[in-house]
């Protein structure tokens, strides 16, 4: 039988497997697609929650959504970014984007 | 019983195909397991009676980002370079292990409030209730208009940012 844990503990399974993207990648592009499995993997989270604790509320959906909208203008700027530093620079190594580094 | 094996599998397709993205070399697949892992996320939704949720994350997830993330993949033109570690590769590792350990450990040892029964309980289609919640006289729609208008900023910004000068 399916229940809370299980939902809770494939979050927890895609959130670290997008931290450590994150952490680990160089290709900027790459670290914007491992923040989306982690975004998605909270949304899974909030979603559990919404049907194990408050069924009727749908208050956890309702979370989901808002974080689905910063989710798609985080990606919008984001890839704006990417796009002007590979103009200035020509490359989007992330390793070597270090201009406001101490 | 059905709904368990359906859960059981878009599990291993979504933590497969996430694993994938993280392990590839060629950013343009990576891209594409994306996909897939977003695919399935959608059918867990489902499995959670989330039907409006999963018809919103196959719009927004499958039909836009991943459009909008494949097109930014194509215009750097670092596919062949692909996307190495860098040299915190172990660390990050063991990192997202111990994140592991202590959210399981968090997650499994925590007495949830649940509904006895929450699983058998059949629920409305969601997205009359969440209309209700979110446009209602005492629900989100503060939120909403806050959410319209980081969206029109973002919009702004990236336009701003990403154009020839």
């Amino acid at each position: 039988m399916v229940g809370l844990g299980h939902f809770l503990v494939l979050s927890a399974v895609l959130f670290s497997i997008g931290l450590y993207g994150v952490l680990a990648k160089r290709n900027a592009i790459a670290i914007v697609l491992c923040v989306e499995i982690m975004l998605n993997a909270v949304n899974i989270a909030l979603a559990a929650f919404s049907r194990y604790g408050t069924p009727a509320a749908l208050t956890g959906q309702v979370f989901a959504l808002f974080v689905m909208v910063v989710a798609a203008a985080e990606a919008a700027v984001g890839i704006a970014i990417i796009m002007t530093i590979y103009r200035s620079r020509g490359s989007i190594d992330a390793t070597k984007i270090d201009l406001m580094k101490w | 019983m059905a709904l368990s094996i359906g859960f059981w599998l878009l599990a291993i397709i979504a933590v497969g195909a996430a694993l994938t993205v993280v392990v590839l070399k060629d950013v343009f697949r990576s891209a594409l397991s994306l996909v897939l892992s977003l695919v399935a996320v959608a059918g867990i939704y489902i499995t959670l009676s989330a039907d409006f949720l999963a018809g919103v994350q196959v719009l927004v997830y499958v039909g836009a980002i991943s459009i909008l993330l494949i097109i930014g993949i194509m215009l750097t033109r670092e596919v062949q370079q692909g996307a190495p570690a860098n040299k915190f590769r172990i660390p990050a590792f063991l990192l997202a292990v111990v994140f592991f350990g202590v959210m399981c450990f968090v997650f499994l040892s925590t007495p949830w409030h649940t509904v006895p029964g929450a699983r058998e309980l059949a629920l409305p289609p969601t997205t009359v209730g969440l209309a209700d919640r979110l446009f209602s006289q005492n629900g989100y729609l503060l939120t909403v208009e806050i959410a319209g208008v980081l969206l029109l900023a973002a919009i702004i910004g990236a336009i701003a940012m990403a154009r020839d000068k």
